[in-house]
């Protein structure tokens, strides 16, 4: 289960979208989600998904990666689809012969969110595959860049982040591992009441945070050993840098974002 | 500057100011390492070898006693990045020197610290790269590596700062017997290819005998600084400090003892195939 978590994982190939600076990259996705939420028709609707999956194609990411991105939020697609489709006030509809309504009008309604939910999802995982942790929060380093001057550490805030993404698989092994362990020793996670299962969670949680400080302590050594010293002077292996690639992204998204907005007012 | 690393009186001790008796961690040690030669340091846990490895890089400084590095004081403010570029180190857990979620990222770690310029970062990665034999694997994730190709990686990543020394604090211990020989064959080509200087503090004998010296701790102080050889003949001290010698010594140690006439100096199994076969 703890395997099919894949947000942040950079899938190592080149592409188009790999080769595009982080920057251009996130901004665009900003404005991708903003404009998923903006659509208000049809065929704005149609023009998100069309160029969703025209970003997805960019990415050289095999397609089954994004349904494994998809995998963990399945759950949540569904009951909001639900809920939506049972109690939205509307015309009632009774389908196969079931007594609860469900209404036209919910019906519409849970498919653009389940829509904008897999849009959303399916956009960031394409920023996610394709953008090595290091480069992406360079980019948000870079981008926040304006406020440094305003005192906020965005340098320790960009390898704060890039470490904690580093460390997210080796803890997940680690938990995995634990949890086997405490299971073996006949721990039960999995049944019993709420208040039995958080209980439960105890003798995994308290190895886990030892076990992150005791990581955290050796991290910081070899940190120094390798001469770290702060973002001062600090220079780049792949220096991020806006290409020509990157004009061409950046107008395309502008004319996707500005069409959503026309088909908003005219429609 | 005949020293790559010299210690003179090394004292140091974690807790100091308390009222009882300071207890010294490590206590009056006296080490010179040439540049080019291969040390291993050999000890029973908690003897104070990882504590003596981080005087090396200046991570800790001595509470009594000095230690040069390329000559210089490690005291010395002015040199401090100095010392810690010049002596790299590896440590036991790969996964917990590894900072970068990309291979060539990680090993691109140190020289962007020192702010080396990046197509200079993109020659010595590859280069590092190279050397250890993890090229093809430059772009993958860390995590998904074996531990003998992760700990590869966390060796580059200290080739990759160009230091003239690296020190390996038990870089085997988690791995398997394949990962180890990787990480050792690793460890001899730098000394023999780079002419790099190498201090290996290991639990393997098998690894200390390829050592040019090995140097014995306990209770942190030196006892034996000497070749191989003559550390390892000594079987009864190595014993009587709870330390093992490699098998095929303790083999031909019991054979003399049970009478039979075979050399005790043994140390590797050719060696000791060759014993054998004099003795058919
Ligand atoms: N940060 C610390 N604070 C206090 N005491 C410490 C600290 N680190 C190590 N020690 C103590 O110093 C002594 C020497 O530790 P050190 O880690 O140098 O031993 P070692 O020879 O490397 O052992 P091992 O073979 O287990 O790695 C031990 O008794 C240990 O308990
Ligand atoms: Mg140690």
């Amino acid at each position: 289960m703890l395997k099919d978590i894949t947000l942040g994982q950079y899938f190592p190939i080149d592409s188009p979208l790999h080769r595009m600076d982080p920057r251009t990259k996130i901004l665009s996705l900003i404005l991708l989600i903003v404009a998923i939420f903006l659509a208000n028709n049809p065929w704005a609707y149609v023009l998100a998904a069309a160029f969703t999956l025209l970003v997805v194609a960019l990415s050289k990411v095999p397609v089954s990666m994004y349904f494994r991105g998809l995998k963990p939020i399945w759950f949540v697609i569904i009951f909001t689809a639900l809920l939506n489709i049972f109690f939205t006030p509307g015309t009632k509809i009774y389908l196969f012969g079931y007594r609860t309504p469900m209404t036209w009008e919910g019906l519409i309604l849970a498919g653009k969110m389940a829509l904008r939910l897999v849009l959303l999802i399916i956009s960031s995982s394409a920023l996610t595959y394709t953008t090595s942790p290091i480069l992406l929060t360079d980019g948000i380093e870079k981008l926040l860049k304006p406020l440094a001057k305003l005192g906020l550490p965005t340098f320790e805030l960009a390898m704060m982040m890039s470490i904690a993404i580093r460390f997210i698989p080796t803890l997940i092994e680690e938990t995995d591992k634990i949890m086997k362990a405490q299971k073996a020793r006949g721990a039960d996670f999995e049944s019993g009441s709420v208040l039995h299962r958080v209980k439960a969670l105890a003798p995994m949680l308290v190895p886990l945070f030892i076990s992150a400080f005791r990581r955290a302590d050796e991290l910081a050594v070899a940190m120094e050993s390798r001469c770290y010293q702060g973002g001062e002077h600090r220079t780049r292996l792949n220096e991020i840098r806006f290409h020509l690639i990157d004009a061409f992204a950046g107008l395309l998204m502008l004319a996707f974002f500005a069409a959503v907005i026309i088909l908003r007012i005219i429609l | 500057m005949s020293n790559m690393i010299k210690t003179e009186h090394l004292r140091y001790a974690y807790q100091i100011g308390t009222q009882e008796k300071v207890k010294f961690v490590l206590d009056d040690i006296d080490l010179s390492i040439s540049p080019g030669e291969f040390v291993a340091v050999l000890g029973h846990n908690g003897c104070g070898k990882s504590t003596l490895a981080k005087h090396f890089n200046a991570l800790l400084l001595p509470a009594g006693g000095t230690v040069y590095v390329g000559g210089m004081d490690t005291k010395d403010e002015a040199h401090y990045w100095e010392f810690r570029k010049n002596v790299g180190m590896v440590f036991q857990n790969p996964d917990n020197q590894i900072v970068a979620t990309v291979v060539e990222e990680d090993v691109a770690f140190a020289p962007e610290n020192l702010g080396v310029p990046s197509d200079e970062i993109r020659k010595r990665v590859d280069e590092a790269l190279k050397t250890v034999d993890m090229y093809e694997l430059r772009r993958h994730a860390p995590h998904l590596l074996s531990g003998g190709q992760k700990q590869r990686v966390a060796i580059a990543g200290a080739i990759a700062m160009e230091p003239k020394c690296i020190v390996f604090d038990e870089p085997t211990a988690m791995l398997d017997p394949k990962g180890r020989k990787e990480v050792i064959d690793t460890i001899v080509k730098l000394k023999e290819e780079k002419h790099m200087t190498v201090v290996l503090i290991t639990h393997y004998m098998e690894e200390a005998v390829r050592a040019d010296r090995v140097v014995v701790m306990d209770k942190g102080k030196v006892l034996r600084n000497d070749v191989p050889r003559n550390v390892f003949s000594d079987v009864k001290f190595m014993k009587s400090l709870g330390l093992d010698v490699p098998q095929v010594t303790e083999l031909c140690y019991r054979l003399a003892k049970d009478g039979i006439n075979i050399r005790s100096d043994v140390m590797t199994v050719a060696e000791c195939v060759d014993e054998l076969i004099k003795l058919l």
